[in-house]
C-alpha cells in the first residue's frame, strides 16, 4: 500500500472518508488509481490521492465537507474524454468521478426539457427522447462517451452548433454544489431568471467554480428532413473560401465541416465512408428543414460550391448514406490516431475569412518542423482542430509538437480568434492564456474564482494561469489582434 | 465617437473618491428597476459608433452608446439583423442599455436571448480598468464567460464600452396567423406548435386571439397556410403588431395600473385569470395589469416554479423577487470582485448590489 507516502493530514482524511462513505465508493492504491491518471490528453499524467465515485448528491456533499475540513483539493471528472487536461488529477487531491451519477431523472415533454444527472452520456439524452421526436442539439464527436457534466464544464460544441448553439445555449438550469457543499440553483425553466447570469458564467468554468450535480437541458424537435452534401476540392484554399461563401450567402447550415487530405485518407482507411481519396479537402454540409425549403437550399448550396471550384458534389438524402458520411467525420480523430504513435489535437478559433491563409501557414510550419498535420474541423464556426502527428518515444518530438501547437494558437489570437473554441484551457493551454488576456483580465478571473471558491479547493492550477507564470513566460498579450511589436520575429 | 479615455478617467476618479456613479444612456428605461443611489452621472451617449462590422463573419462590434435604431438600420442595409429582436423603448434607446437590461423581443424563445447573441465585451470595471472578455468569433471558451455575465446586470458589474454581437440574415418572409382561442386553449396550441420542427418565430395571446408568426425563406413557409389555420394577417399589419408588442406600445401596456411580468414554465395553465393578461414567448411570459397584491402574485408564481417582476407602476422598493440566501451571498461576492467600492449603479438591481 501507498499509505507511507501520505502526509498525516491525508491519512486522517482517508480514514474519515472511509468512515463516511461505503467502501466501494472510494479507490486508493496505485493500481486502482492508474485508470484515472489522465484524461483525453494522455501526455499529462498524475496520480490522485484517491478516487471517489459518489452515487448521489448527498454523497458528493459528504465528500466536499470532508475536503473542506481536511483542506484537501478536489478535481472533478466526468468521462475523462477532455482534451486539455482539465480532469487530470492533482497530486494530493481527490479525484471526484461523477460517472456513476448517470440517471435521467425526468423527461418533460410539455416543456421540452430533460433533467439528468451529470454522469449521463451526451448521446444517451438524445437516445432517450428520440422516440418522442426530440433530441439534444450539442453533439461533440465524443458524444457516445462524454458526460453532460463535462459538456457543461467545457461549454462543449459539436457538428450542429453552427445552427443550434453550444452547451450554453441549450442548458436551462443547473444544480451545483459549491466547494463547501452548499447547493446552488442556477438558471431555471423560465426565461431570464432575475439576478446575475451565473448560469452563463458557470458554463465553461472547467470545474473551478463548483460541482455540477444536476443538469436541465432544452430539447429540440427532430428536423423534418435532412440532406448532407459532400463536396470535394482540389485545393485546400478553395474549400476554405467556399465555407465563407456559403455563410456570406445568408445560409446557416445545420453543420459545415471540413477535412483535409490526410484526414480524408485516415477516415477512409478506418471506416470506408466513401470519401474521395484524391481530394485535397472535402466539405460536409448538412441542411435541414421542410421538403420544399430543402429543394431550394440544396440547389443554392450546390451552385455556390460549384462556383467556388468543387470538383464533385454528392448529395445524401437517405438516412443510411447520411450516417455513413458523418461516420467518417465523427471517427476522424481515432482514425488519424492510427497513422502515428501519437497526435496532439489543437482547438483554436478564427474568423472564417482567414481560414485559407491560416491553414496554409500551418502547412508551411508543418514542413519546416517536420511533423505532419491533419485537419478535420468545424469550419462553419471557424473552429480549427489541427492534429499534429508525432512520436512520444522519438527524442524531442513531444516538445516540438507542443511548441508547434502554441505557435498555431498564437496565430489564432493574432488573426482575431481564440486559443480554444470548445476543448477548454485545462492545464494544456495555460501559457496561451497569457497571450490572449492581459494581466488585469486574468486577475479579474481569479477574483471571480475567489467569489465562488475562496479557498481555491476546486481543480487548482487549471484554466487560469497565475500572473507569475505569465510574467516568467514573458508572453506578449495580443490586444485586439495587434501584437505589441509586429515587426519583430516572435517564434 | 470614442470617449473611452474620458469615461475611464471618470470611473477611476469615482473609485478613488468612493463616489457612486449612475450609468446613463438613453434614459428610456428609468421606469424599470430600482433607483440608483448616486448623484454623479456617467453619460454613455456620446460613446457611439460602429467599430467593426463584418457581414460575412456574422458579427458587429459597436460602442455601447450607439442608438439601437441606427445599429439596426446599418445591419438591415446588409440584409442582416439582431435575431433576438431587441425592444426599442424610444428613439434614444442604446444597444448598451438593451444588453445591460438583458431585454429580448418576441423571437426570444425560438432565436435565443440577448445573452445568447453576445460574443464579447469591452468594459470598465469598478476600478476603472479597461478589460475585454469573449471576442468576435462564434466559439470561445478561453477563461470564464464574463461577457455574458454582463447581460442583465444593469451596469452593476461594469460599464459596457463595446459589444460584439452575432448578427444573422433577415428572414426573407414572415407569416402571422390569428386564431380565436381562450387562454387555456391558446397555451396548449403554442405548446403544440413549439414541439414541431417548423420555423415558428413568435407567439402571443391577447384579447381572445392567438398570434403565431413563422419566418424563413419563401419555400420554408410554403406549406404552412394549409396546416396552421386561422386568418393570415396582412404583412404591414403583422409587422406593426409584433413591433408594438416588442416595444410595449400596444394599448395593453398604456400607463395606468401596475404592470407585472410573470415568467412561468411554458406549459403552466392559466393563473390569476381575474386580471387582464397578455401572453408571449409560448406562454412563458404573462403580462398582468391591475392592482392585485404583490404577495398574492408572487405566491402564485413561485408555487409554479416561476417568478414575478413588478415592471412598472406603484413604487415598489423590491421590483425583483428576492434571491435565495446562498445566491444572495454569491451575488454580493461577484459584485465585490468586479466593483469592490460599489460605485457602479449601486442599488439598481438589488439594494445591496
Ligand atoms: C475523440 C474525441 C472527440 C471530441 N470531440 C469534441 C467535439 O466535437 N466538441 C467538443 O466540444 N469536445 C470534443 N471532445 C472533448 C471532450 O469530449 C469534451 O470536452 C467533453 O465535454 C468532456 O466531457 P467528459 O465527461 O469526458 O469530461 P472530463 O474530461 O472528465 O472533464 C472535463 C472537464 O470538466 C470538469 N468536469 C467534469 N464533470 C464535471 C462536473 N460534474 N462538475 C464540474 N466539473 C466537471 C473536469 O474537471 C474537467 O475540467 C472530444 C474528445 C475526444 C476524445
Ligand atoms: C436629471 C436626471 C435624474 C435622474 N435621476 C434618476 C434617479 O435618481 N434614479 C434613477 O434610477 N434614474 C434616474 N434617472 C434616469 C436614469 O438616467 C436612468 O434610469 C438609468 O440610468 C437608465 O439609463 P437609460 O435609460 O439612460 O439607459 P438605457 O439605455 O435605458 O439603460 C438602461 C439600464 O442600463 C444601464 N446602462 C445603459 N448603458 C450602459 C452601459 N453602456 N454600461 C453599463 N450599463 C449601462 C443603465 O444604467 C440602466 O440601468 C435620471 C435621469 C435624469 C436625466
Amino acid at each position: 500500500m501507498e499509505e507511507a507516502t501520505h502526509t498525516p493530514a491525508e491519512q486522517d482524511f482517508l480514514r474519515a472518508l472511509a468512515a463516511a462513505l461505503p467502501a466501494e465508493r472510494v479507490r486508493s492504491g496505485r493500481e486502482s488509481l492508474q485508470p484515472y491518471e489522465c484524461d483525453g490528453l494522455s501526455v499529462l499524467r498524475e496520480l490522485p490521492l484517491c478516487v471517489v465515485l459518489p452515487q448521489d448528491r448527498e454523497e458528493v456533499q459528504t465528500l466536499l465537507r470532508l475536503c473542506r475540513q481536511y483542506q484537501i483539493p478536489v478535481v472533478p471528472r466526468g468521462a475523462g474524454t477532455g482534451l486539455s487536461g482539465g480532469a487530470r488529477p492533482v497530486a494530493g487531491a481527490v479525484l471526484l468521478s461523477l460517472a456513476r451519477m448517470n440517471r435521467i431523472l425526468d423527461i418533460d415533454l410539455e416543456n421540452r426539457t430533460a433533467r439528468v444527472q451529470p454522469g449521463v452520456r451526451n448521446l444517451a439524452i438524445s437516445e432517450a427522447v428520440r422516440p418522442f421526436g426530440f433530441y439534444y442539439a450539442p453533439d461533440p464527436s465524443s458524444q457516445i462517451a462524454c458526460s453532460i457534466g463535462g459538456n457543461v464544464a467545457e461549454n462543449s460544441g459539436g457538428v450542429h452548433c453552427l445552427k443550434y448553439g453550444l452547451t450554453v445555449h441549450n442548458v436551462l438550469a443547473l444544480e451545483v454544489l459549491t466547494a463547501d457543499g452548499e447547493v446552488l440553483h442556477l438558471g431555471g425553466l423560465t426565461p431570464d431568471v432575475p439576478g446575475y447570469d451565473l448560469l452563463a458564467l458557470f458554463i465553461g468554468s472547467e470545474g473551478l467554480l463548483g460541482i455540477v450535480v444536476e443538469v436541465t437541458v432544452r430539447l429540440l424537435p427532430v428536423p423534418e428532413n435532412t440532406v448532407v452534401l459532400l463536396a470535394a476540392f482540389a485545393e485546400l484554399s478553395l474549400a476554405a473560401d467556399a465555407v465563407s461563401a456559403i455563410i456570406a450567402a445568408g445560409i446557416i447550415p445545420a453543420g459545415l465541416e471540413m477535412m483535409d487530405r490526410l484526414a480524408i485518407q485516415a477516415a477512409e482507411d478506418f471506416v470506408h465512408a466513401g470519401y474521395p481519396r484524391d481530394a485535397a479537402a472535402i466539405l460536409l454540409c448538412e441542411l435541414d428543414g421542410s421538403a420544399e425549403e430543402l429543394v431550394e437550399r440544396v440547389a443554392l448550396v450546390e451552385e455556390i460550391l460549384r462556383r467556388q471550384g468543387a470538383d464533385s458534389i454528392r448529395v445524401a438524402r437517405d438516412p443510411d448514406t447520411r450516417a455513413l458520411l458523418w461516420k467518417g467525420r465523427k471517427a476522424a480523430f481515432p482514425a488519424v490516431g492510427r497513422m502515428a504513435p501519437d497526435y496532439y489535437c489543437m482547438d483554436g478559433t478564427i474568423p472564417r475569412g482567414r481560414l485559407a491563409e491560416v491553414l496554409e501557414q500551418i502547412a508551411r510550419w508543418s514542413e519546416e518542423i517536420g511533423l505532419a498535420v491533419a485537419n478535420v474541423f468545424h469550419a462553419g464556426d471557424g473552429n480549427l482542430h489541427p492534429l499534429i502527428l508525432y512520436d512520444a518515444n522519438a527524442a524531442g518530438q513531444i516538445a516540438a509538437a507542443e511548441s508547434f501547437g502554441q505557435r498555431i494558437l498564437a496565430l489564432c489570437v493574432e488573426v482575431g480568434g481564440s486559443i480554444t473554441g470548445e476543448h477548454g484551457v485545462g492545464v494544456e493551454k495555460l501559457d496561451s492564456m497569457c497571450v490572449q488576456f492581459s494581466a488585469a483580465e486574468l486577475e479579474t478571473m481569479h477574483r471571480i474564482k475567489g467569489a465562488f471558491d475562496p479557498e481555491g479547493r476546486l481543480n487548482p492550477g487549471k484554466a487560469i494561469p497565475t500572473l507569475h507564470r505569465c510574467a516568467e513566460l514573458g508572453a506578449m498579450h495580443v490586444h485586439g489582434g495587434v501584437l505589441p511589436f509586429p515587426e519583430l520575429e516572435r517564434f | 465617437m470614442d470617449i473611452t479615455g474620458r469615461l475611464q478617467e471618470q470611473v477611476q476618479d469615482a473609485y478613488a473618491a468612493q463616489r457612486p456613479l449612475r450609468i446613463r444612456a438613453g434614459t428610456t428605461k428609468s421606469f424599470y428597476g430600482r433607483p440608483v443611489d448616486a448623484d454623479a452621472e456617467l453619460d454613455l451617449r456620446e460613446h457611439s459608433g460602429i467599430v467593426d462590422y463584418q457581414p460575412a463573419e456574422l458579427y458587429v462590434t459597436v460602442r455601447a452608446g450607439t442608438r439601437l435604431r441606427e445599429l439596426q438600420e446599418t445591419l438591415a442595409g446588409q440584409g442582416q439583423t439582431l435575431a433576438f429582436e431587441p425592444p426599442c423603448h424610444g428613439e434614444d434607446s442604446t444597444i448598451g442599455g438593451v444588453v445591460a437590461c438583458g431585454f429580448s423581443g418576441p423571437a426570444r424563445p425560438y432565436a435565443g436571448s440577448a445573452r445568447d447573441h453576445l460574443l464579447g465585451v469591452r468594459i470598465l470595471d469598478g476600478r476603472g480598468q479597461d478589460l475585454r472578455f469573449g471576442g468576435h468569433v462564434m466559439k470561445n471558451v478561453a477563461g470564464y464567460d464574463l461577457s455574458r455575465l454582463m447581460v442583465g446586470a444593469q451596469g452593476s458589474l461594469g460599464v459596457l464600452l463595446e459589444l460584439s454581437l452575432k448578427v444573422l440574415p433577415l428572414p426573407a418572409r414572415h407569416m402571422t396567423f390569428v386564431q380565436e382561442r381562450q387562454m387555456a386553449a391558446a397555451i396548449k396550441e403554442m405548446q403544440r406548435w413549439e414541439a414541431q420542427p417548423i420555423p415558428l418565430s413568435a407567439s402571443a395571446w391577447m384579447d381572445g386571439q392567438l398570434y403565431l408568426r413563422f419566418s424563413g425563406a419563401e419555400s420554408a413557409l410554403a406549406g404552412l397556410r394549409a396546416c396552421v389555420g386561422g386568418d393570415l394577417l396582412l404583412p404591414a399589419e403583422a409587422t406593426q403588431f409584433w413591433a408594438q408588442l416588442r416595444d410595449q406600445q400596444l394599448p395593453f401596456f398604456a400607463p395606468g395600473s401596475a404592470l407585472w411580468r410573470l415568467a412561468l414554465p411554458t406549459g403552466t395553465p392559466p393563473v390569476l385569470m381575474e386580471l387582464p393578461q397578455l401572453l408571449e414567448w409560448g406562454g412563458s411570459i404573462r403580462w398582468l395589469r391591475g392592482d392585485a397584491s404583490a404577495e398574492e402574485i408572487r405566491a402564485q408564481t413561485a408555487s409554479r416554479n416561476g417568478y414575478a417582476i413588478q415592471y412598472r407602476g406603484a413604487p415598489n422598493p423590491h421590483p425583483l423577487p428576492p434571491l435565495s440566501e446562498p445566491l444572495r451571498i454569491l451575488h454580493g461576492r461577484v459584485k465585490d470582485a468586479m466593483d469592490p467600492r460599489h460605485i457602479l449603479n449601486p442599488g439598481r438591481l438589488y439594494a445591496d448590489l
